[in-house]
């Protein structure tokens, strides 16, 4: 008996889009059951890494690959769901209607109405689809993903546009998809959210792959809390020594730090007497947490 | 996971999208409405006062006009449904998801043109229905049957440059560039107009048009054909070719750019 194949494979999968390089080699194995976030901030490849797991687009060198068969392949694609950024359906149909035409796709497909429930479009079911407002719009894409029962669902950027209720109702319908033993892959670029519905958590960014791991060591790494501060006098250089800290300005007694612990950091700096004056413990953006967690210097971006 | 991965029936996926491609350019007014009233409005001005007059070749003169009228309704489904269409389509990012799914494209293929095919007929029967009933001309049943079975197969090279020009010009640019291609080609082949009341050079170059070709192919169904049908089926034929090959280039250089 061999091991199960991998539902998505990725192996040196590269990409270039003319002068620029979007994915640098990225290495990356899902297997069945999974539930997997891409997080990462804009323009990191989150979605041409998609794009290459669906079949979209065909990478530049290395593979990729969706239940060991070329993701064009149909019989691939008769297991696979997908939710796709700026992707367009015909106005003129109904969501009853694009959704039975989805269902033919695919060889046991749901009755219409699991799916449209599901995505909280019952109330909708006879609207055409070029009235639906945008968050409507984006649960429609996902009636479309599962109408097909599919083993795997690849959502990119699922919940973008909407609002806090819907996002929730959502990430509850997306729960309920994995809570059956689905694998799913989608990416994001907030945290909070990789970290609600994910097991693991692969952190891609410029290209490659930073990190992959569960949600709470990747969250004790990315340093996402901001601390800002005034102090007088000015720190000296031994002030901030050894502390789990990223220090983005530290300079005419205004400090600025990104760090994981911000507690324990606070803790430390009274304990060695700074006076701390103004203080602002705020979330941080994830590009600047992620350019701590690169080490790249902040003067690229 | 050794269990087989079955997929859809072809039939059953080629009869949902043929079901939802007809029901989206039935939605469509500019479809829809365009396609079946256009060339009844248009027969109406151009045809319909020759009706009872003799023709060429002895023929009704109505019943001439009615038939390259017949040859305008088909064609202009053909070069303008495909053309807008697909153009829409791509502009819409319709083709995105539809491509992410495991729907083949030849079976989004085969269904547009079946659709295409469809909605031709509906147009050529309206306008052939409207002028026996209102302009009175009568033709044999197997004559009528004829002129819409070879309206439809000669429609093949007039779908290949709808497809080349859906592919080549924007949401925006394609009615235009529909408009500029089509009604030129069908003007200058002597199907609003007969030819021999067109420009000198006009009736020069007529002969080298794949519309004059289509026109022939219906007229000569009544008898009022300048050429061999052997003749206008293998300018269609060549003409098919030529378009064929222009849509599947201006259709890979677009997947190269989206898909690639």
């Amino acid at each position: 008996m061999s091991a199960p194949l991998p539902v998505v494979q990725m192996e040196g999968a590269r990409k270039r889009y003319g002068e620029v390089e979007a994915l640098r080699g990225v290495d990356l194995v899902i297997g069945r059951g999974e539930v997997v976030a891409l997080l990462g901030p804009n323009g990191a490849g989150k979605t041409t890494s998609i794009s290459l797991m669906l079949g979209l687009r065909r990478p530049t060198a290395g593979h990729a690959r969706l239940f060991g068969l070329d993701p064009r392949d149909r019989r691939a694609r008769s297991r696979c769901g997908a939710m796709l950024q700026e992707s367009g359906v015909p106005a003129v149909l109904t969501v009853r209607e694009l959704v039975d035409l989805f269902r033919a796709y695919y060889p046991r497909p749901w009755p219409a109405g699991r799916a449209i429930a599901l995505a909280g479009l019952d109330d909708q079911a006879a609207s055409r689809v070029g009235q639906l407002s945008g968050g409507q719009r984006q649960r429609l894409y996902f009636a479309l993903a599962v109408c097909g029962d599919p083993e795997v669902l690849v959502l990119d950027e699922p919940t973008v546009g909407l609002d806090v209720e819907a996002r929730q109702a959502f990430l509850q319908a997306i729960r309920e998809m994995a809570d059956e033993q689905r694998t799913v892959v989608f990416t994001t670029h907030y945290l909070d959210e990789a970290d609600a519905l994910a097991r693991r958590i692969v952190v891609i960014d410029h290209g490659v792959v930073i990190a992959d791991a569960t949600p709470a060591e990747i969250k004790a790494r990315i340093p996402s809390k901001r601390v800002h501060f005034r102090t007088s006098p000015e720190l000296g250089p031994a002030a901030l020594d050894r502390l789990p800290v990223r220090v983005l300005e530290c300079a005419a007694g205004r400090v600025r730090l990104l760090s994981a612990e911000p507690e324990s950091v606070l803790r430390e700096l009274f304990r060695r007497g700074v006076a701390v004056a103004d203080l602002e413990v705020t979330g941080a953006d994830l590009e600047e947490a992620f350019l701590a967690l690169t080490a790249r210097p902040p003067s690229r971006r | 996971m050794t269990r087989p991965a079955p997929v859809a029936s072809l039939a059953r996926v080629l009869l949902a999208q043929t079901w939802s491609e007809t029901l989206i350019r039935w939605r469509l007014p500019a479809f829809s409405a365009t396609s079946l009233a256009l060339p009844v409005v248009l027969f109406s001005f151009f045809g319909l006062p020759f009706a009872g007059r003799p023709g060429p070749g002895g023929l009704d003169a109505g019943a001439f006009l009615l038939v390259s009228f017949g040859a305008f309704a088909v064609g202009q489904v053909m070069v303008f449904g495909f053309g807008i269409g697909v153009a829409v389509e791509r502009g819409q990012k319709i083709d995105l998801l539809m491509r992410a799914s495991p729907l083949p494209a030849g079976v989004s293929l085969t269904a547009k043109v079946v659709v295409g095919l469809l909605f031709g007929l509906l147009s050529v029967v309206i306008l052939f229905v409207y002028g026996s009933v209102v302009g009175g001309i009568r033709l044999a049943p197997g004559t009528w049957v004829s002129v819409i079975a070879r309206l439809l197969a000669g429609s093949l090279p007039l779908i290949a440059l709808g497809f080349t020009i859906g592919y080549l010009a924007g949401p925006h640019a394609a009615p235009a560039m529909a408009n500029l291609v089509y009604l030129p080609l069908a003007f200058a082949s002597g199907i609003f107009l007969p030819l021999d009341q067109l420009p000198a050079f006009v009736q020069r170059w007529a002969p080298y048009l794949p519309t004059y070709h289509y026109a022939q192919l219906a007229w000569s169904a009544i008898g009022a054909g300048r050429e061999p049908v052997g003749t206008s089926v293998a300018w269609l034929a060549g003409y098919a070719v030529l378009f064929v090959w222009t849509a599947t280039r201006a259709y890979r250089r677009e997947a190269e750019r989206k898909f690639g």
